[in-house]
């Protein structure tokens, strides 16, 4: 397709005193691997959520494949952009296979080609066959994050919204989930926007920074490129901390 | 050693628990259909839910046993509204108004649970059932509904509980339940009824919240077995229970006859249903009803006959507070209702049970008490024992204005408990009944009234409007009219009221109308 999947055109979000989102243009590029990057408060995450309409924007327009959102109902447009957030909201009453199959059945499909879909997705996000029997409780956090993804590609999505995916994972799950998921990124040529504060996760996982401050844009570049340095003081000071700690790291290494 | 009393309460039983099943899971039911729904409403909007549980809540303040009462005229004035409207009235006693009233009794804990189930879903949860576009309905049906389960059936427990326990309190709106052990053993002193009574409701109620536990852990540890093992025995259970119902339905009560809540009404009742039988009719009681409920149930056709005392419709129906005479009193009675209410009174039964200030032999003589005039000297040193409805009947206003009674303190109980206070010295002065055998067998003296200002009490046999011209029960009543006199009365009242060697109501109908060679 030609042209942006996803379009943000002047999008202003308020709430009461406080504007969360103001008037941000962005055009996402499909295939394309996005990192909305920045501190609590700077509107990364509501700026994502009117992406599936989860927030509808108070002025300005949203277009996914070429449309402005609001022409269809909310959740239809929702049961096309896959969607991840750090407390996973997994279904607790339904064992995990269940909790994947919820997508594919919402779309109509019939019960063998669900079945079929949950065997492929729990291989897909490396779970052990028997986990889909199980109940999300019986599972440890990496193992639930794991399901969350199955579940939100589970119906095929050309977009994948995440919202702090790995955060709340210790930091060895967390590497190798976001290696992971950036080969599912690839492999199923999807569009992925992820929001995230740690710096290290956007440098590491995305093709594009774009660096938000009270609901606007300060920086809005590829990672090698933010590294090598930014006007904005702000992006400046944000990229010295991993910089600097890479050159220690290296450092020690180099002197071990 | 086996109670008579005992047998004949297991006789009831298959009646009196198929009916208290019958109201108490049809409330529950409707309570479910319309808690429910308003649960998810309130869930969603607090516009709804803080009117919901705020009315919710009042209702649970109203005595259980008001709620009852107060459906009846509601009822009643909507039923007389429909038959001017479309020319058919309906049911305003019985099973409608008790229904009504416990539904709305068993939607507080439904609702509260229901919205503390529905909103106490955890919002990531939510958010996810959005995220993967669920609808508003899906979400609900898929997600919250199954997780909210578990409270939702322990506010509905509850609610059965409730339910059962007040649908005891349906009898005196003419609804059969185990209530009619506890009410008419109150009043007959008959223990044996008021125990039996109390244990069948309270294990109904253990059963029905034992298999709803099941039925909610079921739900909390997702195991199906136990929610279909809850489910099933409620079933089966609700329809052992109703099945003996049906088998009575085939034979269909034609005849309902009325009776006020204490033993003479109890007995008479007995001896005009078991007249009625006699001639090949089927006939039904409906037992404990308040005075002026029976009166309006009768002129609604409700009931198709009932006894009450002339002086009583005088007072109370008429309105009127003067004092032409017996004779006069019925005549004008007789030919008023007709023209007012199409009610017909049929004749006296030819004995009068007087509304009589009686006070203990020994204290009377000793303070020179023999009337009312005597009494207004005293009165202001003395207690007074009043059943629960004379001091708010207008016979009393007329004695208070007559002689000028007022007593250091009034008290009200049910008329068996009046009879004891009396005797026990907790009250001086108690409102009597004259046909009462207890006046002669716990030594009272019943004081004179020389102003006149109660009115003659000439038990009367009234028909409702409906059953005016019907033969049958005009022929089978007709022989009863002139033949009971006040000595008879109050033997066979006194056989169902005293301590020892107690009869049944529909014992002592059956002496009385032997002795009447009837």
């Amino acid at each position: 397709m030609a042209g942006p999947i996803i379009e943000l055109r002047g999008v202003t979000k308020r709430y009461g005193q406080l504007t969360a989102v103001d008037a941000l243009t962005l055009a996402i590029e499909p295939g394309s691997f996005t990192a909305l990057l920045g501190g609590s408060g700077s509107g990364k995450t509501t700026a994502l959520k009117t992406i599936n309409g989860l927030v509808t924007p108070d002025a300005g327009e949203v277009r996914v494949d070429g449309r402005a959102i609001g022409d269809e109902a909310g959740w239809a447009l929702r049961r096309r952009i896959g969607y991840v957030f750090q407390e996973i909201g997994l279904f607790p009453h339904m064992t995990v296979a269940e909790n994947i199959g919820v997508g594919p059945s919402l779309a109509g499909w019939d019960k063998p080609a669900t079945a079929a879909r949950v065997a492929e997705l729990l291989k897909l996000v490396a779970l052990p066959d028997g986990v889909g029997a199980r109940l999300p409780a019986a599972l440890s956090g990496g193992q639930r994050q794991r399901v969350g993804v199955a579940r939100a590609l589970a119906a095929k999505p050309a977009i994948m919204l995440m919202d702090e995916p790995f955060g709340a994972l210790d930091p060895v799950t967390r590497d190798a989930l976001g290696r992971d998921y950036r080969a599912l990124h690839e492999q199923l040529g999807l569009t992925t926007v992820m929001v995230t504060h740690d710096v290290w996760e956007a440098l590491l996982l995305a093709d594009r920074i774009v660096v938000l401050a009270d609901g606007r844009v300060l920086a809005d570049a590829p990672p090698a490129k933010l590294l090598a340095g930014h006007d904005d003081p702000r992006v400046q000071a944000l990229m010295e901390t991993p910089r600097r700690q890479a050159e220690r790291v290296r450092a020690m290494s180099e002197g071990a | 050693m086996s109670d008579p009393r005992l047998a004949a309460a297991w006789a009831l039983l298959p009646n009196y628990l198929g009916q208290h099943v019958l109201l108490s899971a049809s409330a529950l039911l409707l309570g479910l259909a319309i808690s429910l729904p308003l649960a998810v409403a309130a869930s969603r909007s607090a516009a709804v839910r803080w009117p919901a549980l705020l009315v919710a809540s009042l209702v649970q303040t109203i005595p259980s046993l008001a709620l009852l009462a107060l459906f009846y005229p509601l009822l009643l004035a909507l039923s007389a509204l429909s038959l001017a409207a479309f020319g058919k009235g309906f049911a305003a006693l019985g099973f409608l108004p008790s229904l009504l009233a416990l539904t709305l009794y068993s939607m507080l804990p439904i609702l509260r649970n229901g919205v503390a189930g529905l909103t106490g879903v955890d919002p990531a949860i939510v958010e996810a059932a959005r995220g993967m576009g669920m609808t508003d309905r899906q979400r609900l049906f898929q997600v919250e509904l199954p997780l909210a389960a578990p409270v939702i059936m322990a506010g509905v427990r509850t609610a059965a509980v409730w339910t059962i326990g007040a649908a005891t309190l349906a009898t005196p709106v003419g609804q059969t339940s185990l209530g009619n052990y506890i009410f008419s053993g109150l009043q007959t002193e008959n223990w044996v009824f008021v125990l039996f009574g109390c244990g069948a409701s309270a294990a109904l109620a253990l059963a029905a919240d034992q298999l709803l536990g099941l039925i909610e852990s079921g739900l909390a540890t997702r195991n199906r077995w136990r929610v279909v093992a809850g489910a099933v025995g409620l079933v089966v259970g609700t329809l052992a229970a109703l099945a003996p119902l049906g088998l009575t339905a085939a034979a269909p009560a034609r005849y309902v006859i009325g009776a006020k809540n204490f033993s003479e009404q109890y007995i008479l009742a007995e001896l005009i249903s078991d007249r009625l039988k006699a001639g090949g009719a089927a006939a039904e009681l409906k037992e404990d009803l308040g005075s002026s409920i029976a009166y309006s149930a009768l002129k609604a056709s409700e009931i198709d006959a009932y006894v009450d005392y002339s002086g009583t419709l005088w007072d109370n129906i008429l309105k009127r507070s003067d004092n032409p005479g017996r004779q006069a009193v019925l005549q004008q009675l007789t030919a008023q209702l007709k023209a007012r209410d199409g009610v017909t009174v049929l004749g006296s039964l030819g004995f009068e049970n007087v509304y009589a200030l009686a006070m203990r032999r020994s204290e009377a003589e000793q303070l020179h008490i023999k009337t009312l005039d005597d009494l207004a000297v005293h009165a202001p040193q003395l207690t007074m024992g009043a059943d629960l409805e004379f001091l708010s009947r207008p016979e009393w206003a007329s004695v208070q204005g007559a002689y000028g009674l007022h007593f250091r303190k009034q008290d009200q109980y049910q008329p068996t408990f009046m009879y004891r206070a009396l005797t026990s010295g907790q009250a001086d002065v108690i409102s009597a009944f004259s046909s009462d055998g207890r006046i002669a067998a716990d030594d009272l003296v019943v004081l004179g009234d020389p102003r006149h200002a109660l009115p003659p009490y000439d038990a009367v046999v009234l028909i409702s409007p409906k059953r005016a011209n019907d033969a049958r029960l005009i022929g089978a009543l007709k022989p009863l009219i002139g033949k009971i006199d006040v000595a008879a009365m109050r033997a066979a009242n006194l056989t169902v009221d005293r301590d020892h060697d107690k009869a049944t109501p529909a014992e002592a109908a059956k002496a009385l109308a032997a002795k009447l060679g009837l």
